[in-house]
């Protein structure tokens, strides 16, 4: 299976990744050779078999509804790289 | 004081031989005499005698356990309070987490001094080291040649003495492959043994934190400490440590011992091959029973797990999007132009491959072809070690198809590189604990034996290690300029 340099663009723009338009078609042969390893798996039988997400098929616990974390809003805000008045400052998304 | 092993400096401490501010400065000048090789992306000079103070204090009252005093040093993966954290990304190259990771807090509670943070590939994805945005790391054993990786750093720092002992973390392999590759002793514990909180995130169903160290028992001091349950990751496992140093003497008798065929079919060097039967032939000799198994499935693992892997990467690194923390692109002229060229000038090429293949892998239409398909053949490939699990007590095989490779010689083709993680990428999908033992030289590069346990069984596969290294002497060779 082999990915096209416009399918390539398609897939970084979901995952909002800028690559250089140099190295697109690098990409476009590295993933087409991904894919036809990943091909593979369609040689094995999985019909009734239950898809697996944790090793031990461990379910996610429950803790009673209380608030634990303390507010460490002004240290996670010192990571930012702009704020203002306690917010996070990002390019304007409305005219 | 280098070639102590972890008991050994503990009675030192004790004994008042030295103190653990000699200790820690006699360990921060070999890491400055041997910068070369690139070990550490930060090297926390004060902050280590600092601890290394207030070790002293308390080794002088009650109250001191073994760690006390003991210098070790961190993979760049944990989250450190005031020491920069940067997991090998140009993303977090000015990122000092505002919290300790739980593997940190437990070290700090022991009183073990934080040496530095260990290089490793960005964001763990690699098998050389070399994807790390502060450069390759040298293998002590021959400098031309990587360390493996992800843990790179951490292994290298091991094998050329600088840190009696380290943190690792293994989401593929990336333990066991660099302990082979520089000769040490590395441990990847049962998904769920160690707390993953703060631990940054790449495949968050197969990433594990471990100990490498020079032995079977060094490393059972450090899994003491890492090892148990914490609310604050919502994978851990709720059950009791064990004593992990307590049995480490039992005999080896009537062990059973299973050896997957899959494990030396065509691909396995032949020198390596060699190194493995002397090895298994040893435990013959301790007493354990050999029996050939086998893993049908294991070829699968290689695409099951570059399926999940990338899949887990690419919603784990989603959140650096130059907003909260991390790298930020200059003068963005809108929202989508931030994110993109973030993102784009931050991640090196290896983990854009991940993103771009996890995103592909989840994208409408693909999902069940590839995400759903790859955890249904992971579910056969844990099946296929229940199977042989429950008719031997551990696998023994190689940890790696060859032995260390020169810098440079596989980064231009990525798939090659992953096809070299054959042998240990399985256990990560079924989750089980594994360990690589140094098993002699090919080539006069380090061999390692791998030896895969059922669930939980970090206490025997400790056990099993160190019967070994009671018989062999591999652990405790150095390499030459080393000494």
């Amino acid at each position: 299976m082999s990915l096209t340099t416009d399918e390539i663009k398609k897939i970084a723009y979901l995952a909002r990744l800028g690559i250089d338009e140099s190295d697109i078609d690098a990409y476009a042969n590295d993933l087409s050779n991904m894919l036809d390893l990943m091909t593979q798996m369609g040689k094995a039988n999985t019909a009734g078999i239950n898809p697996m997400a944790h090793p031990m098929d461990q379910m996610q616990r429950l803790r009673p509804d209380v608030a634990t974390e303390t507010n460490q809003r002004d240290h996670f805000q010192a990571l930012a790289p702009q704020t203002e008045a306690g917010l996070y400052l990002v390019p304007k998304v409305l005219d | 004081m280098h070639n102590k092993t972890i008991t050994e400096l503990a009675k030192g401490l004790r004994e008042k031989e030295f103190s653990s501010v000699e200790l820690t400065q006699a360990y921060l000048d070999r890491i400055n005499k041997y910068q070369a090789l690139n070990c550490f992306i930060t090297v926390a000079e004060d902050h280590a005698l600092e601890q290394a103070k207030r070790s002293d204090i308390q080794l002088a009252s009650a109250g001191a356990g073994l760690l006390t005093g003991i210098p070790i040093a961190q993979k760049d993966i944990f989250c450190t309070q005031g020491i920069k954290t940067t997991c090998g990304s140009k993303m977090l190259d000015n990122f000092i987490a505002p919290y300790n990771a739980t593997v940190i807090e437990k070290f700090n509670t022991a009183g073990a001094v934080t040496l530095g943070k260990l290089n490793m590939d960005e964001f763990a994805m690699g098998s050389s080291n070399e994807t790390s945005f502060y450069g390759a790391v040298q293998n002590p054993w021959d400098t031309n040649t990587v360390p493996g990786g992800s843990s790179g750093g951490s292994a290298a720092a091991v094998a050329a003495r600088l840190s009696p002992a380290v943190t690792g973390t293994d989401t593929g392999g990336s333990i066991r492959q660099p302990a082979s590759l520089c000769g040490i002793t590395g441990l990847k514990p049962t998904y769920g043994r160690v707390s993953r909180y703060g631990m940054i995130a790449f495949a968050s169903s197969l990433d594990q934190g471990g100990p490498m160290a020079r032995s079977a028992e060094d490393a059972a001091i450090l899994m003491q400490t890492m090892a148990g349950f914490d609310t604050k990751d919502s994978t851990s496992v709720d059950r009791e440590v064990p004593n992990y140093s307590a049995g480490l003497n039992n005999s080896l008798e009537g062990l059973k011992i299973g050896l997957p065929k899959e494990f030396f079919d065509e691909g396995l060097n032949s020198d390596i091959a060699s190194a493995i039967e002397i090895a298994v032939n040893e435990y013959k000799k301790l007493g354990a029973e050999i029996k050939e198994v086998s893993l049908p499935n294991m070829k699968l693992a290689i695409p099951a797990y570059y399926v999940i892997a990338s899949a887990e990467c690419s919603a784990n690194l989603s959140r650096y999007d130059g907003v909260r923390f991390g790298y930020r692109c200059g003068d963005p002229a809108d929202l989508n132009d931030l994110y993109i060229r973030s993102r784009g000038e931050a991640f090196g090429a290896e983990v854009k491959r991940r993103i771009l293949m996890g995103t592909y892998a989840l994208s409408a239409g693909y999902y069940d072809a590839y995400y759903i398909k790859a955890q249904k053949v992971r579910r056969l490939i844990s099946g296929d070690f229940s199977q042989a699990l429950s008719e031997v007590d551990v696998l023994m095989g190689p940890v790696s198809p060859t032995t260390a490779f020169g810098i440079g010689e596989k980064t231009n083709d990525p798939i090659e590189m992953y096809l070299a993680d054959i042998y240990t990428i399985a256990v990560n999908l079924a989750g089980l604990p594994a360990m690589s033992l140094p098993a002699g030289f090919a080539n006069n590069k380090p061999v390692g034996l791998q030896v895969i346990g059922n669930y939980f069984t970090e206490d025997r596969l400790l056990n099993i290690a160190h019967q070994y290294q009671q018989v062999t002497g591999w652990h405790q060779q150095t390499p030459q300029g080393f000494e």
